[in-house]
């Protein structure tokens, strides 16, 4: 099984759903509709001839310049048997940042998706459980979204002049 | 075959004539069979030299903080051997390294179950001002949770730093006034807390 067969398949099932095939660093990697994320997963899942059957990571990518598709919900499989992996991404809209859970086929999408719920805020739909993992519970916003600065904005006590930055001294 | 039992033949005998730390008698009338002082200074001198810390270690600092207690540097030196993971019997919290935002809530509640009096340390940069960590999820140093009496700078500090802000504890323990903990002032720092 090579990347060339993995994506002859792919197409063959899903068609005009899946685009944007590349290999950076010789890791098959594509774009497919947001709404066609499970179907996919399950047909990996199935076919006996990809048996894509570990989920090794669900994460998500922040683009906030791309209107419309902001988020990219990543995920990554493993065939355990022939030891090859490949990620898909799934681009949706930050102002509606819906996507169905994978904990229908994978338990183990189950923290995964509260950790990207955690910290970009996407809704997982039909998760059993989407609440904050990492975070404290009364945070209020989805601190790796790209709008909020790394540093903690409650100090006060913090001087900007003596980071080198702004202030009096230029 | 056996392996032959050593004895130690020639044991040393120990020295202790001017080498063993006592604490200074505070300032008294002294007489033949009588010494006569002020209270405040006897409790001092009490709390002084017996402090129980309870280390509060979730980083580097810690790692310092058990070198410190080893034999090498021996913190049993000051009376603080009897470390305890018991807030009730402390009476030092020595909080070493990062703490979390959503550790913040505990570091508070093991500081209100000690009985007063008590005492606060921040050892390293992380406890004192969060360090490194200017993040969302790392509490901007303990002093927003807690009262702080001694900050210890260093990141991690060595364990002579730690050493001399535990100094610095005994000399605030062995200057306080009695009444100190029943102060207006005191009250009112507390109050700041949130803490009754």
């Amino acid at each position: 099984m090579t990347n060339e067969t993995i994506q002859q398949k792919i197409q063959d099932k899903f068609g005009a759903s899946v685009t944007g095939f590349e290999e950076p660093y010789g890791m098959l990697t594509f774009e497919i509709a947001a709404d066609k994320n499970i179907e996919l997963l399950q047909y990996l899942y199935d076919e006996p001839d990809l048996a894509f059957r570990f989920l090794t990571d669900v994460t998500v990518v922040h683009y906030p310049d791309d209107k419309g598709r902001e988020l990219a919900v990543v995920y990554h499989l493993h065939n355990l048997v022939d030891n090859i992996r490949f990620r898909f991404k799934c681009f949706i809209d930050i102002e509606n940042p819906e996507i169905n859970t994978a904990t229908v086929l994978f338990e183990s999408a189950n923290w995964q998706e509260r950790e990207a719920y955690d910290f970009y805020g996407v809704i997982f739909k039909g998760h059993p459980n989407l609440k904050r993992i990492m975070n404290v519970e009364e945070m209020d916003y989805f601190p790796m979204r790209k709008e909020f600065p790394l540093e903690d904005q409650s100090r006060t006590d913090k001087d900007d002049e003596m980071f080198g930055r702004g202030g009096s001294v230029i | 075959m056996a392996r032959p039992v050593r004895f130690n033949i020639h044991p040393k005998q120990t020295d202790i004539h001017d080498n063993i730390a006592i604490a200074e008698m505070p300032d008294g009338l002294n007489g033949e069979g009588y010494f006569a002082t002020n209270l405040e200074k006897v409790v001092a001198l009490g709390r002084k030299n017996s402090l129980w810390p309870l280390p509060f270690a979730t980083s580097c600092c810690g790692i310092e903080f058990m070198a410190t207690a080893a034999a090498t540097y021996d913190l049993a030196r000051f009376g603080a051997e009897r470390m305890a993971f018991t807030p009730r019997q402390c009476d030092l919290l020595m909080v070493m390294g990062t703490i979390a935002k959503k550790m913040a809530p505990i570091v508070r509640q093991v500081y209100m179950q000690m009985a007063e009096p008590r005492w606060v340390m921040a050892v390293g940069a992380c406890a004192s001002s969060g360090g490194i960590f200017d993040t969302y999820s790392v509490l901007q140093g303990i002093d927003q949770v807690v009262p702080v009496d001694v900050y210890v700078p260093g990141c991690p500090p060595r364990p002579e730093a730690i050493l001399d802000g535990f100094m610095r504890i005994q000399e605030l323990a062995g200057h306080e006034s009695l009444r100190r903990r029943n102060s207006e002032h005191y009250k009112k720092l507390m109050g700041s807390y949130g803490i009754q």
